[in-house]
């Protein structure tokens, strides 16, 4: 089956998230959809699958054209889609998600699920993709999770299968496992999509490559003699900085000394494993990892928000173990939290409020219990300059402001207080490249003036240019250390995927 | 896992043991503190014996009075009491901790009733019959409960809808009564409390699903405003004109051979068309939630909306029907209070029975049996609350009506925390 | 000289920055919603009277009286604000409840209690002069209330018990605890079968206010109680760090509890100040306008409070419009009962209707789109 996009066009209101997109997907073949955050891909192929409706342009499916009133209709046109958030019910078992929608019954609506059983386990068989079809999805790893997406998707009788940002959750080894399912599944015949940001994963896996940036699609490439450093300029339009340049680090004396930190998670499974390692100030430590080792939980023991099962937390020779996230915080310890919607601000607050979200109860904002707003005013005004966040004014919504603004307004606040040392998660996820350039740079700028600065993400670009020191965490445990000016990609891939390296630690 | 870690999670998890064993050391201790109450509170004080009558006239054979001595009653209620307060400090105990604390509030809440009777007597099948009866609303209104919020749609407005229906099959009946007779004037209004129903859970569907108020604050504003209008017109028409109040009330059908059976067959098949009814409804909800397709769908609705949207099921649609059926159920409950028990409509009638539905619901964990076994527990606490008021007990008949509504409490406080409600329950599902 | 033109710009920018938001204050939701939900309540309230065979001019009539009865003279708006005041002040323990993300549905229950502990410190306390006597029977009231309120906080916090459902079984207990207590010995009146207390003694009541204009004009110091409250109120939500906190534990409480707000002790505490406002409400209610305790002596005012918290939009002020516009539907309405012979029960309709309107704006969008510059689309 051969698809076809044409002049798609797909507006939000005044964002024009698709411009007149040009595409073709062809049986037996994959495409890369490359494009970094925002670009336009998700909202491309949530049109092909039927979840949007496009305000013009048309969609062909061998030669003819076909409209699809909603996602059912994508369905049965066989076009499925393995979303990047997985759409499986946690309390449902793996044939129950797998058959959700279009479910075998018998008699007065009942529902068949052993003829649900036996379905799973034949794909199962025909694919290598083994799995419990009676296992709850809450209780099977991630790896094992995408696959019931993919057989959710076969089971459909799917022609066309996109997935969207697959690997974002794999480590290194299971990615490989993914990629012979993908080279399977194309010489069963199939149309294969495959959306992602990853330069060195679509030039290893793609047949073709499409690149998306604001909207448009800017150019097409071929794997085989494209370069990583022209495919990242297409995806941004201009040259790509891979390191921020900085100066060597002058680390000075140790600020946070962490000692065989152990911590649960939310489902009381060992989360750290015995993480230990130090921060000095005037230096940048970056943690890098696949998510879900255990880097949250280890900066909520860090930021005084989970209690540890073991181990000591000492910040400039104070123990602070028990201390809690006020008091770490009026130490001197700054946090840009991971989810900054969630958790680092108040969307119905003005800035004004969200720039005291954690100090108003210190002076000069307060005292007593008095508000003093005029002083906050102040700040903000101050801080909103400084860090150019793009407001007609401090009274306005923090929820008005675009993901990049918000996320500097948070960086404002951690960094233009009293801060020795600053915990960063994951802090450019999910903005534009402009507001993460500044925000990096300010990074630096903080750690030239002497501050700690540990910073955890999932993105190993990130991690390399900011970092002097950077440590791996796999299992959660801490098993490498490297020195970013010496360490290769390839190293700290297999670090990442738990395999020991030369440069690793015990 | 490291050696360390794993030493220190084996540590953890004695922890939690530790705690578990607290636990069941402080059951133990209520349980002895319950058998001193008993033994000093209800043995020593009453005199006489506590007759409960069994025997009804229906009975295929005769059954004796049960007389039970008060006095030695609640001794012997007390050493089992202390018996099973000290198991609890025996090793292994944990096991079997909260079926033991059942029994054990099961057994003090006997010797109660035999404190309470002493010297006296009453009908003990009687009460218990009217311990179904009295579960009927509140089984139905944690029924509607759950069919919202499997959906995912906290419906707080059970209480508008049980009166909507009550008023709705009054009037209906009245008006048709003397035109069609007892039984289709009756049948006639039935339907219209239960269309009625299907309307007031169109109402908070579309004020939830399509206009995106807030869940609780629209169930609120039904239950204000079938109140509000039930009440008007109560007191500006029903008031004059008493034929528009005056409705037939369905009888009781006895179940051919099954009512002979002693206290069992008036308790479950000497009821009219409401319990049956109930039953009926319970037991298709639980086939219709748990084995058929469309119970997946609304589960996963529930859970995950945007799942089962990307599988293509209508999330509003399914919303929509739930939350109408849930009226109907809500429609045919409501019914019970008019056409099935007093056959006219006074203001107010409901009086906080859809609310106690909702902490069925809960303690039941979203499932309609779990729902049932509450409200029997509740429909028992009120039954036992009238009868004895009526007996002229030492306790006042008020704080035997409150019993219900702190059983509630203590139980939503004490249970909440373990189960689990629909994941998605109490927010809108917005489609991008 | 690029110099002098740069920091020119900051100060501007400064300015510009500064600026109170015209954002803030949106006129479509505070005051347009309101108004047409308000027009619409009634017309529909017009339309359950024609369907209950009141004609047309009894129609008229009847809104006649209403609106005579609320604001026709010194006499109804005497009424009115006397009205007012125990809905206002239960109203604002709602919404400082909605303000910190709790639902307060409890605030009967609080007013009752609160009417019941001020009605015996009212009688049973003896020998104290007005100063002293009518503060200490206001706060054992307001604190009779906070502990009504601070028992579902604490279960929520401690075991995340929801507080609608204990809110709700409180204010059934609280009914029944009324008709108990007013029957003993302890409260109810010598001489008396039915359930009442003894009277108030002169020394606890709140002084009335009009009537060195007419002796029969009820309006009483408690609506002076209530306008402080407010004050109060909108001074601790916007202006304390306690307020703050409250706030965004409401709006955010992840955030809240990233930002160190401890969230168990903020639900607990606002609990028990939302009670303590309707357990004043109650104690006015009393000590007020009733000088003695009956069954029903609140008058729904605890669930017409819940209305009217959502009319106000929750803030202070807003708060007091929407408790002035119910205390003049029941002054009115009671002129309109008498006038025209429509029951005042008709008033809980339109009460109710104005809170379905207003808490789904999308619908009056939807409606009357000529009102409204922006549009936003309903759903499903």
């Amino acid at each position: 089956m051969d698809i076809e996009l044409r002049g798609i066009t797909k507006r939000f209101g005044s964002l024009v998230a698709n411009d007149s997109i040009n595409l073709e997907i062809k049986a037996g073949e994959v495409l890369g959809l490359l494009g970094e955050n925002g670009a336009g891909k998700s909202t491309l192929m949530n049109t092909l699958s039927g979840l949007y409706r496009p305000d013009e342009g048309e969609i062909l499916i061998d030669g003819k054209p076909v409209y699809f009133q909603d996602a059912k209709d994508a369905i049965r046109a066989g076009i499925g889609m393995v979303h990047q958030h997985f759409m499986l019910v946690p309390v449902f078992t793996v044939a129950e998600n797998v058959v959700l929608g279009v479910e075998p019954t018998g008699a007065l609506d009942h529902l068949d699920l052993s003829k649900a059983r036996k379905q799973v386990r034949a794909i199962s068989a025909a694919h290598g993709l083994d799995v419990e079809p009676d296992a709850y999805i809450e209780q099977i790893p991630v790896g094992l999770q995408q696959r019931v997406e993919i057989i959710k998707v076969l089971f459909r009788a799917a022609e066309v299968i996109i997935f969207d940002e697959p690997t974002a959750v794999l480590t290194p080894q299971e990615v490989e496992d993914f990629f012979g399912i993908v080279r399977s599944l194309k010489a069963a015949g199939k149309a294969l999509v495959f959306i992602t940001h990853k330069l060195h994963e679509v030039l290893e896996v793609a047949d073709r490559i499409n690149v998306l940036r604001a909207g448009k699609v800017v150019g097409q490439a071929d794997p085989k003699t494209a370069t990583e450093s022209a495919l990242a300029e297409m995806m941004v339009g201009r040259e790509v900085q891979f390191r921020v340049a900085k100066a060597p680090a002058k680390p000075g004396r140790a600020l946070l000394e962490v000692h065989d930190l152990s911590a649960l998670d939310e489902r009381d499974e060992i989360a750290v494993d015995g993480a230990s390692f130090t921060v000095h100030e005037g230096e940048v430590v970056g943690v890098a990892g696949v998510q879900g080792n255990g880097q949250t939980e280890l900066v909520e023991a860090l930021t005084g928000l989970r209690s540890m099962l073991r181990g000591t937390v000492s910040f400039l020779g104070q123990d602070i173990t028990k201390a809690s996230a006020r008091a770490r915080h009026t130490l001197g310890i700054s946090h840009i939290p991971e989810d900054r919607q969630r958790d680092g601000m108040v969307s119905e607050f003005d800035l004004a409020e969200n720039m005291v979200l954690d100090s108003y109860y210190q002076e000069p904002f307060s005292r007593g219990i008095a508000m003093n707003w005029a002083a906050v005013r102040k700040a903000s005004v101050k801080n909103v300059i400084e860090f150019d966040v793009r407001t007609p004014s401090i009274y306005a919504l923090a929820d008005h402001l675009s993901g990049g603004n918000q996320q500097k307004l948070i960086a404002a606040r951690e960094l233009n207080r009293e801060v020795k040392l600053l915990i960063a998660s994951q802090p450019t996820r999910g903005i534009d490249v402009g507001s993460i350039e500044y925000i990096h740079k300010r990074i630096i700028e903080a750690r030239d003036a002497g501050v700690g600065i540990l910073v955890v993400s999932t993105e190993l670009d990130e991690i390399l240019s900011l970092s002097d020191r950077i440590l791996v965490m796999f299992s959660g445990r801490i098993v490498a250390e490297y020195a970013a000016d010496k360490v290769t990609l390839g190293e700290i891939g297999l670090s990442m995927a738990g395999v020991p390296t030369m440069g690793a630690l015990g | 896992m490291t050696m360390a870690a794993a030493a220190e999670k084996r540590a953890h998890d004695a922890n939690l043991d530790h705690l578990k064993r607290r636990q069941t050391l402080t059951v133990g201790w209520v349980l002895i503190a319950l058998a001193i109450v008993v033994a000093l509170v209800f043995g020593v004080e009453s005199g006489g014996n506590a007759t409960f009558r069994l025997a009804t006239r229906t009975d295929a054979f005769p059954m004796p009075n049960l007389a039970i001595p008060a006095a030695p009653y609640a001794y012997v209620i007390a050493v089992v009491l202390a018996f099973l307060g000290a198991r609890q400090f025996v090793r292994g105990a944990a096991k079997t901790s909260s079926l033991f604390f059942g029994i054990g509030l099961l057994l003090t809440v006997t010797a109660f009733l035999v404190w309470a009777t002493a010297g006296k007597e009453f009908s003990l099948t009687g009460m218990l019959q009217a311990t179904v009866i009295r579960a009927v609303p509140i089984a139905l209104g944690g029924l509607v409960g759950t069919l919202c919020e499997r959906v995912a749609v906290v419906n707080i407005g059970i209480e508008g809808m049980l009166l909507s229906g009550a008023f709705t099959g009054s009037i209906i009946a009245s008006v048709l009564t003397p035109l069609l007779g007892a039984a289709l004037g009756g049948t006639a209004g039935l339907i219209a409390a239960i269309a009625i129903g299907g309307l007031m859970g169109l109402l908070l569907g579309a004020l939830v699903i399509t206009f995106r108020v807030d869940q609780i604050i629209a169930g609120v504003a039904i239950n204000l405003f079938v109140l509000g209008l039930t009440s008007y017109v109560t007191s500006q028409v029903l008031t004059t004109h008493h034929e528009l109040n005056n409705a037939p009330i369905f009888p009781a059908w006895n179940i051919p051979f099954l009512s002979g059976i002693p206290v069992i067959g008036p308790m479950f098949f000497q009821q009219n068309l409401f319990v049956y009814g109930a039953a009926i409804l319970i037991a298709s909800s639980t086939y219709y939630l748990f084995h058929t397709r469309m119970g997946l769908r609304a589960r996963a609705v529930g859970e995950h909306p945007e799942a089962a949207d990307t599988l293509g099921i209508n999330v509003y649609r399914v919303r929509y029907i739930n939350v109408m059926i849930g009226g109907m159920v809500a429609g045919f409950a409501g019914a019970w209070f008019t056409l099935g028990s007093v056959g006219r409509f006074d203001m107010n009638m409901t009086n906080g029975r859809g609310f106690i539905g909702l902490a069925a619901m809960i303690f039941g964990r979203w499932h309609p049996v779990g729902a049932l076994a509450a409200a029997l527990v509740f429909g028992f606490a009120d039954a036992l609350q009238q009868k004895l008021a009526i007996v002229q007990t030492p306790i006042p008949s008020e704080f035997l009506a409150m019993a219900p509504y702190i059983a509630t409490i203590v139980l939503v406080a004490g249970i909440v925390g373990r189960a689990r409600a629909p994941a998605a329950d109490g927010k809108p599902y917005v489609k991008e | 000289m690029s110099e002098y033109i740069k920091q020119e710009t900051v100060t501007e920018q400064e300015t510009k920055l500064a600026r109170p938001s015209a954002a803030g204050f949106d006129v479509e939701q505070l005051v347009i919603v309101p108004v047409l939900s308000v027009v619409v309540a009634m017309l529909l309230g017009g339309v359950v009277m024609l369907l209950t065979g009141v004609d047309f001019t009894r129609i008229g009539q009847a809104y006649t009286a209403l609106f005579l009865g609320a604001f026709g003279s010194i006499s109804a708006i005497s009424e009115t604000l006397t009205a007012a005041a125990p809905v206002t002040l239960a109203a604002l323990g709602v919404a400082l409840g909605f303000r910190a993300g709790l639902f307060n549905i409890g605030a009967e229950g609080q007013m009752i209690v609160g009417g019941l502990a001020s009605v015996y410190v009212g009688f049973a306390v003896t020998g104290l002069p007005i100063f002293i006597h009518l503060p200490l029977a206001l706060l054992t009231g307001a604190v009779a209330g906070a502990l009504w309120g601070a028992l579902p906080g604490w279960l929520k916090a401690a075991t995340g018990a929801h507080e609608v459902i204990t809110t709700i079984m409180l204010n059934l207990v609280a009914m029944q605890l009324t008709t108990y207590l007013l029957r003993t010995p302890l409260m109810q009146r010598p001489g008396r079968t039915d359930a009442i207390s003894q009277n108030v003694l002169p020394t606890a009541q709140l002084p009335k206010l009009l009537d060195w204009i007419d002796p029969t004009l009820r309006l009483n110091a408690g609506i002076l109680v209530a306008l402080a409250m407010v004050g109060i109120l909108y001074w601790l939500l916007f202006r304390t760090t306690v307020g703050f906190e409250f706030r965004a534990a409401g709006l955010n409480p992840s955030a809240a509890r990233y930002a160190g707000m401890r969230s168990s002790l903020i639900t607990v505490v606002v609990m028990a100040l939302a009670g303590a406002l309707a357990g004043l409400a109650g104690a006015n209610q009393i000590l007020g306008v009733l000088g003695r305790a009956t069954i029903g002596f609140t008058a729904g005012a605890g669930f017409n409070g819940i209305a009217v918290a959502l009319l106000g939009r929750s803030h202070p002020v807003g708060v007091l419009l929407a408790g002035i516009l119910f205390g003049a539907l029941e002054a009115g309405g009671r002129q309109m009962q008498v006038a025209a012979g429509v029951r005042i029960d008709l008033i809980s309709i339109i009460q109710a209707l104005i809170i379905i309107f207003v808490a789904a704006p999308l619908l009056m969008r939807a409606a009357f789109p000529w009102a409204f510059r922006k549009n936003l689309k309903a759903r499903g």
